[in-house]
Order: structure tokens, then C-alpha cells, then sequence
């Protein structure tokens, strides 16, 4: 018998880490902790003004920190035992029955352990020093989840005429941020050839009135104290120095794995976050894993349905008190960047998390998309992959069972 | 704002200490020991704002250091005195001993040399190891390692607190800081007149640690030129760290006639440190960095420790060294006019900064003025930094943990302000607090960080706070 303090702890107050302590103890689970670093529950939600959460899963919009306050509100109703400005420091080593984490608080360190550990730390944007971007590094280049907790939660604003980098959706976002609040974007830059948001997202800049590089890149950053000007060199090999007071870095997103980056469990190589199996189990059973820290990035309702699809595995996993097995790895061919999951245990559970693979390219590119199982293709697409762009294939009941597990890409001129 | 300390005119200082960079800290901490009445005077809005807020912090040993050199004698005699003195004042020592790697056949080949030249350097605990031998020690280390040289006393230290503790202790004995004062010119009468963009400064004696500056001082104070700052920039990569554990020691390369090389080093604080670079340039005050030059870092890194491929890059710096056209210190003393210069202190400043200000005292030994009777030496802690010993987030009632990546406490950061020497800008909060340093720099705690930093930094991180309209 366990003398753990909890059944399931779960570290992350976001879409995912509530929906899925929600669901294991509308499963019956007895004492599911949740942990956040934060006041409040929400996660990244909490400070995205601009996009609508929980259509999907609470039939109605929220913006902001409403969308926490709803989390809030349902765990508490759930009697999820919720303990906020808590951090998670590391998982404690050794080998016990147990998981095990270091945790600080306002009260000081302790260790906490349960039964099952559930992650789901999310992600963040690649700040300027991971980019490598040439240059000063004076005050005033950001990412956009800083200008927007800057404005969400102090009232504030980093600076008044900033240069964007990226196209992704969220740098839209970023984009009605400043105008919004009194900040004048002066030019958006995109070192692709095409914006990275579909239409007709990626004609909003030109509506706005801001200058879109495409195929441009940001080569030099300037100032002293604060960013002076920077330099774009163009599609056409020109360069130009465009004055501006800022430098928001947006997307580019990175699952926060840290905790598995600095234990024994380490990383999945393709997508930074840890791999998981079709239940969401970790190389280590104890310890699972969801949402955006499976990969970046999904959506808020996203991230809340995979939480409680988790949630419902952790609640069987608990039942079942059974070895899943030994995991084997699901393998591919570059240019798929990830695959999730990337493991698979054959003695998992009878109805798995994961219905399908999730997998995304590392670019553009043209080609056959097949999944083979101990060599013998089971499904096959041919078409153009864009990057960044979610692709879903069926996981086969029959994958767990194979030996070999292989995306394979045969790439078309 | 921040000229809390503007100095009255009617007061004449044993000495001025010009440039607040390390050397300047120590030499200050030096000076009030001996009983006197110390004002530092800082161009920049923070001490470190130079050559000291990058380096390397390398505690060194002076195996490679010319023989006979002062700067040899000095480092020594600082690293003494920093062991010595560092269990008082709380500061950091990471017991890494170094290693010197040859990677080929060649570079093999000089190890002889250097081992001979640490040893008449007075050096113990070197020792020659084939490859094997030293991937004994540090697993780590790519198979491609030929031989090394151990040098076990070579260590790594937190680079920014030891100056911030040297200063804290002047202070504590009634030392003066002055910022953002340029020195303009100097006259002696008997008695130096100081004019700076923050007023007139009165001293008996003057020491001139300006660091990248050196020269201009000098010039300015009315000195024919006896030395040419020629900056050389080195490039740094920060790696996370999860790669802490690959790499427990410092990796030193086998130096060439052109540069000592790229280090790969953790660092206090459990990151991982590959570089620099050196590259030459005349600009005194930019220190961009390069894509190319980080790329070049990382591969390099890669090469030395094959598990730091594709391990994430936390932050990346460049720093600019004192470089002059020798590669000797130049130190210059000038009894008539009771003026010490410490310049060209290139790359060896840390570990000789303590040494540097020993010396100063001597020079000034013989300037033929004395200081009132020497107090007792001022307890300083600092808030400790360092992976290696207990941090704030581990006690209770810390407040808050404000940046989550570096653990970086609410209490930490309102002690900084509440400091003998508070922080001027956001570079010299993240050095004595580490906020915004870690792996996201400041995607989750910038925010938090500009609210609770409204009206106390000389650049302020929100727009329209302060100094804009």
C-alpha cells in the first residue's frame, strides 16, 4: 500500500492540467493536487486577450483571465485540492514507489509525493538569445507573452514603435495588442516566404497599415540603453535600418520541459518536450505528461482535451496498478520534426489517450507521408506539408502490437 | 535619482578611485581597510557596467601567466587573498580544477612547454595526463582528446557578487559611490580637483581603474599617453542547465600565439559557459553579438563535449577586455602627483583584481600620506547566488518566487534595493539577483519585473516610466 501524500499531483494550473484533474476526480480519484506557480489558474490563457477559450468544453467564450476564473471555479467544484505559488523544483531522484517533488512555496521547500505525477507545464515563445539574432542587447526586445502580460496584468507597455518578427497567429495577436494599447508597430518581418498564419490572418497586417517583410530577416539590433533602430536584410538582398524603440520576438514556441531536461528522463529530440506513450506515460510509468508541453503549440481547448484524456488514463492506470511494459520508440524520416506520442507500450491501457499521432514538418515540403508497422505501410498520404501545420494520423490498434513503428517520407520534386 | 551619494565639496577623499569595474571594487575595499576616506567614481550607471560584467569567472591559478610577470605575482596574490577572504563575506568557490586539452598532435606536443612553465610559476598540483587519464576525470569530454595538463587549482567563482562584496565592505567603512561620473579633468595643486558630469571631487591621491578607458583617464588627468586600449571583444553562449552535468570542470584549449582560445566552464550558477571569442575592434562601448560567431560557439562546444549538441541556449554576451598594444599589465605610478594607473588589465582581472589593490596600496606607501587608524574589517553578507549553497527559495516566507527559472525570490530582490549599493539599471539587478537570467529571460517574469522596478532603474523597462514622455 502506498503512503503517498496524494493519489495524482498535477504541476500546471492550464487548460490541460485542470481538465484532467477534473476528470480523474470525476473518475473517483480521491486526492488530486494541483499544483500552479502562479496567483491563479490559467496558464498562458490568462494573459492571451485576444483568443477566445472554451467554446469546446464550456459551451461559451471567455477572454483572458475569465477563461481561469471558469478553471477555477470548475476545479474547486470538482474538490481538486488547488495549491497556487507553488513551484515545482525538481523531480526527486531515487527509487521510490512513488514520484516524488521538490517544491518551494512562501512557506519554504518540501517534498511532495503521489501515487501518479501529471506535467503539463505548457510552453513559451524562443526568447532572443536562443534565436541567436545579432546585435545590442539593450531593453525592449520581447516576446509577445511578456508584452501581453505587461498589459494584462501591470498595465504597462515594453515600447511605443516596435519591429515584429514572425507570422504566426500569435503574432496577429500581438499585433491588435499594441494597437490597442498606444503602440504603433512599424514593420512585421518574416524570414519565410510566406506568412506562417492561413488566411485570411495573414492579410492583417497590410489592413492595419504595417509594412510585412516577407523572406526578410532582422540582422542587427541597436542601442544603448534602449533599442535605437535594428536592421532588416530583405528578400532582394538590400538591407534597411528602420528606427524603432522595440523588438517583439513572437511564436516560435517551445514546450517548458525543464523539469525533464534536468532529470534522468530527459527530452524527446524531435519536439523538446518529453516523449510519452498513447497514454501520455513518460519513459518513467510514474510520470505523465500533457498539452502544450507535449509540443508547441496547440490551442487552449486543445490542451484541455488532451489534459482529460490524460486525466481519464491516469485514472485507469491507477485501477489497473499493472507494468504497461517496456515502451519502443515511434520513429521517422526528417523533414517530420515530431512525432506524439513517440513511444508505445503494448501492455498499456485497454482504451488508449491518444487516438492519433500528432506530427508536424520542419518545413515545406512535398511528398508521401506513410506509417509502416514492422515494415508494412498501414497508411499513406501524398500531398504538400506545410510547416508548423498540425498533422493527424489514425494510431492502429495493431502499432501497439508491432515491433517497428515508422513514419516514412519519400519526398517528390 | 540615483546621485544618492553626491559628494559635498568642501570634503577632500584620501583617494578617488576612478572606473567601479572589479579592480576598481577591490582597490576601493583596499584603501578604506587601511583607514581611508575612499569615492568611487563610476561613468556608468551601475559598478561592472565595463569590462567586468563579462567574463569567463575563472578563478586562475597563473600557470600560463609570463614569468616574472607582475600580472603573474598579482594574480596570485589576488586568488590568495580571495581564498582567504571569501568564507567572510559569503562568496562562492566551485572546486573544478581545470584541464588543458590537446585535441591533436600538435597541440600535444606543447603541453611539455606549459607544463614546465606552471611549475616555474611556482603552480602545485599540475599534472600531465594522456586522454584517457583526463576523460577519467570528466567523462564528458569528447574521445577525440589526445592529452591534457590538470591544474587543480583553477576554479570558478561568482563574478559579480566578489566586487559587489569588495565595494559593500568599502562602503560599510564609509566609502563613497558616485554614478554616471564621466571624469572630464584633472588638476593637481598639492590636492587633485576632479571635474566629472557629476560634479567637482576632491583628493588627496588618485587611482585610475577605468578599465576600457584606461587610457582616456590617463590623458584626461593630464598623463602623456603611455599605453593604447585596443578593446577585443569576446563572445559568449550560456548553455542550460540540464548540460551542468557533462561538464564539471573547466575546459581550457591549448593557447596559440593569436588567442588563449574558446573555454567550455560551468559556471556558480549551474549553466554551462562556452567561449570566447577574441576579436579586435575599436569601439569602446558596443558589444554585439554575432549569429555567426554563436553558431561557431556552439559547434565548437559541441566538439569539446559531444552531449552539449543541441542542448538549448539559455543567454549569449560579449564582453570587451582592456587590451593594450603589450600583453603585460600597465601599471604606472607617479608619486610627484600621487596618481596610481592599473591599466591594460586584459583578461586576468578577477582573479588579480584583490592582488591589483595590495599593489596600489604599496605604490601609495610611498606617496607620504597617511590615512587616520584602520577600523576593524565590517562583516558583509551577500545574498548567495551560487548553485552550490542554500538560496533564498529554499527558506520560508521569501514572498514570492518572482522569476521562476533562476528561482529568483520577491525578498532577494527588495533586499537589492535596500543594499549598500543598489542596483542602477535592470543589467545590475539581474547580476546580484539573477532575475531574468534563466532559460526563458523574462518571457514569464518581465512584467512582474517592470512593475516592481517603476522608478528605480535609470532605464526604466516600461515605456513612458521615467525617462521618456
Amino acid at each position: 500500500m502506498s503512503d503517498a501524500m496524494a493519489d495524482v499531483i498535477i504541476v500546471g494550473g492550464g487548460p490541460s492540467g485542470v481538465a484532467a484533474a477534473i476528470e480523474l476526480r470525476a473518475r473517483g480519484v480521491g486526492h488530486v493536487v494541483l499544483l500552479d506557480r502562479e496567483p491563479e489558474l490559467g496558464g498562458a490563457t490568462r494573459h492571451c486577450a485576444h483568443s477566445p477559450f472554451g467554446m469546446r468544453e464550456f459551451g461559451r467564450v471567455y477572454l483572458g483571465a475569465a477563461y481561469g476564473r471558469r478553471l477555477e471555479a470548475e476545479a474547486a467544484r470538482a474538490g481538486v485540492d488547488v495549491r497556487t505559488r507553488h513551484s515545482v523544483v525538481r523531480f526527486e531522484d531515487g527509487r521510490h514507489e512513488d514520484g516524488r517533488l521538490d517544491v518551494t512555496s512562501p512557506r519554504g521547500i518540501e517534498t511532495l509525493s503521489a501515487r501518479r505525477i501529471l506535467i503539463a507545464t505548457g510552453a513559451r515563445e524562443t526568447p532572443r538569445s536562443a534565436r541567436l539574432i545579432s546585435g545590442d542587447r539593450p531593453i525592449g526586445i520581447v516576446t509577445t507573452g511578456t508584452l501581453q502580460s505587461y498589459v494584462a496584468f501591470h498595465g504597462l507597455m515594453p515600447f511605443r514603435r516596435p519591429v515584429i518578427v514572425g507570422s504566426e497567429l500569435v503574432s496577429l495577436s500581438a499585433i491588435l495588442t499594441c494597437l490597442t494599447h498606444g503602440a504603433r508597430p512599424v514593420a512585421m518581418v518574416e524570414p519565410g516566404p510566406h506568412p506562417l498564419a492561413g488566411q485570411p490572418f495573414s492579410w492583417f497586417p497590410a489592413l492595419a497599415g504595417i509594412p510585412f517583410h516577407r523572406g526578410a530577416e532582422l540582422v542587427d539590433i541597436r542601442g544603448t540603453s534602449r533599442v535605437e533602430n535594428v536592421t532588416l536584410r530583405l528578400r532582394d538582398g538590400t538591407v534597411q535600418d528602420i528606427a524603432c524603440d522595440g523588438v517583439l520576438l513572437t511564436g516560435r514556441f517551445m514546450p517548458e520541459s525543464a523539469l525533464f531536461r534536468q532529470s534522468d528522463i530527459g527530452v524527446d529530440a524531435g519536439s523538446t518536450g518529453p516523449a510519452i506513450d498513447q497514454d501520455g506515460r513518460s519513459l518513467d510509468p510514474r510520470i505523465f505528461a500533457s498539452g502544450n508541453l507535449l509540443r508547441a503549440v496547440e490551442t487552449g481547448g486543445w490542451a484541455f482535451r488532451e489534459g482529460r484524456a490524460v486525466g481519464r488514463a491516469i485514472a485507469e492506470d491507477l485501477a489497473r496498478d499493472a507494468d504497461a511494459g517496456a515502451p519502443i520508440p515511434v520513429t521517422f524520416d526528417a523533414p517530420v520534426k515530431l512525432v506524439v506520442p513517440s513511444l508505445l507500450r503494448r501492455d498499456a491501457n485497454a482504451t488508449p489517450a491518444f487516438r492519433d499521432f500528432q506530427l508536424r514538418m520542419l518545413r515545406r515540403a512535398r511528398g508521401r507521408l506513410s506509417l509502416e508497422l514492422d515494415g508494412r505501410e498501414v497508411w499513406a498520404a501524398e500531398r504538400t506539408w506545410m510547416p508548423e501545420r498540425r498533422i493527424l494520423v489514425p494510431l492502429p490498434p495493431a502499432a501497439v502490437e508491432a515491433g517497428t513503428v515508422h513514419f516514412r517520407f519519400r519526398e517528390t520534386a | 535619482m540615483l546621485r544618492t551619494h553626491a559628494p559635498s565639496l568642501d570634503e577632500t577623499f584620501d583617494i578617488a578611485v576612478i572606473g567601479a569595474g572589479v579592480v576598481g571594487c577591490a582597490v576601493a575595499r583596499r584603501f578604506a581597510l587601511a583607514g581611508a576616506k575612499v569615492i568611487v567614481i563610476e561613468k556608468g550607471s551601475d559598478i561592472l557596467s565595463g569590462a567586468s560584467k563579462a567574463n569567463s569567472a575563472i578563478l586562475h591559478t597563473g600557470f600560463d601567466a609570463p614569468q616574472g610577470s607582475l600580472e603573474l605575482e598579482l594574480i596570485k596574490a589576488g586568488r590568495a587573498e580571495y581564498l582567504a577572504i571569501r568564507d567572510s563575506l559569503s562568496l562562492p568557490l566551485v572546486t573544478t580544477g581545470a584541464l588543458v586539452c590537446a585535441w591533436n598532435e600538435a597541440e600535444a606536443r606543447k603541453l611539455d612547454a606549459i607544463l614546465a612553465q606552471g611549475r616555474e610559476n611556482g603552480i602545485a598540483e599540475l599534472r600531465a595526463l594522456s586522454g584517457a587519464q583526463a576523460r577519467a576525470t570528466m567523462p564528458g569530454l569528447s574521445e577525440r582528446l589526445v592529452a591534457a595538463i590538470e591544474v587543480a587549482g583553477e576554479h570558478v567563482i561568482d563574478p559579480w557578487s566578489a566586487p559587489l562584496a569588495y565595494l559593500t565592505q568599502a562602503v560599510a567603512l564609509g566609502a563613497r559611490l558616485l554614478r554616471e561620473a564621466e571624469i572630464l579633468a584633472g588638476t593637481f595643486d598639492g590636492e587633485w580637483t576632479l571635474a566629472t558630469t557629476a560634479g567637482e571631487v576632491r583628493a588627496h591621491a588618485v587611482v585610475n581603474a577605468a578599465g576600457l578607458y584606461g587610457d582616456v583617464v590617463d590623458q584626461r588627468l593630464g598623463f602623456a599617453p603611455e599605453f593604447e586600449i585596443r578593446p577585443r571583444k569576446g563572445q559568449f553562449v550560456v548553455l542550460d542547465k540540464a548540460a551542468f552535468a557533462h561538464v564539471p570542470r573547466i575546459v581550457l584549449p591549448v593557447p596559440t600565439e593569436i588567442t588563449k582560445g574558446v573555454v567550455v566552464c560551468p559556471t556558480a550558477f549551474g549553466n554551462v559557459l562556452v567561449g570566447p571569442t577574441a576579436e579586435e575592434q575599436q569601439d569602446r562601448t558596443r558589444t554585439t553579438v554575432e549569429t555567426s560567431e554563436l553558431e561557431a560557439l556552439l559547434k565548437r562546444g559541441a566538439e569539446i563535449v559531444p552531449a552539449l549538441a543541441g542542448m538549448p541556449v539559455t543567454a549569449v554576451y560579449a564582453g570587451l577586455r582592456p587590451a593594450t598594444e603589450s600583453k603585460a599589465y600597465r601599471v604606472f605610478s607617479r608619486p610627484a602627483r600621487r596618481a596610481i594607473t592599473l591599466g591594460g588589465i586584459r583578461s586576468t582581472g578577477l582573479s588579480a583584481a584583490l592582488g591589483l589593490a595590495q599593489h596600489a596600496e604599496r605604490l601609495h606607501a610611498g606617496f607620504g600620506h597617511a590615512f587616520t587608524a584602520p577600523g576593524p574589517a565590517p562583516e558583509v553578507t551577500l545574498p548567495n547566488l551560487a548553485e552550490t549553497r542554500e538560496r533564498d527559495w529554499q527558506r520560508p516566507e521569501h514572498g514570492e518566487i518572482v522569476c521562476h527559472c533562476e528561482l529568483v525570490t520577491k525578498r532577494e530582490i527588495e533586499a537589492a534595493f535596500e543594499s549598500a549599493v543598489p542596483p542602477g539599471d535592470f543589467g545590475g539587478l539581474r547580476r546580484r539577483t539573477r532575475a531574468g537570467m534563466g532559460r526563458c529571460q523574462g518571457f514569464y517574469c518581465n512584467a512582474r519585473l517592470a512593475e516592481m522596478t517603476r522608478g528605480r532603474l535609470s532605464t526604466p523597462l516600461a515605456a513612458d516610466d521615467g525617462d521618456e514622455a
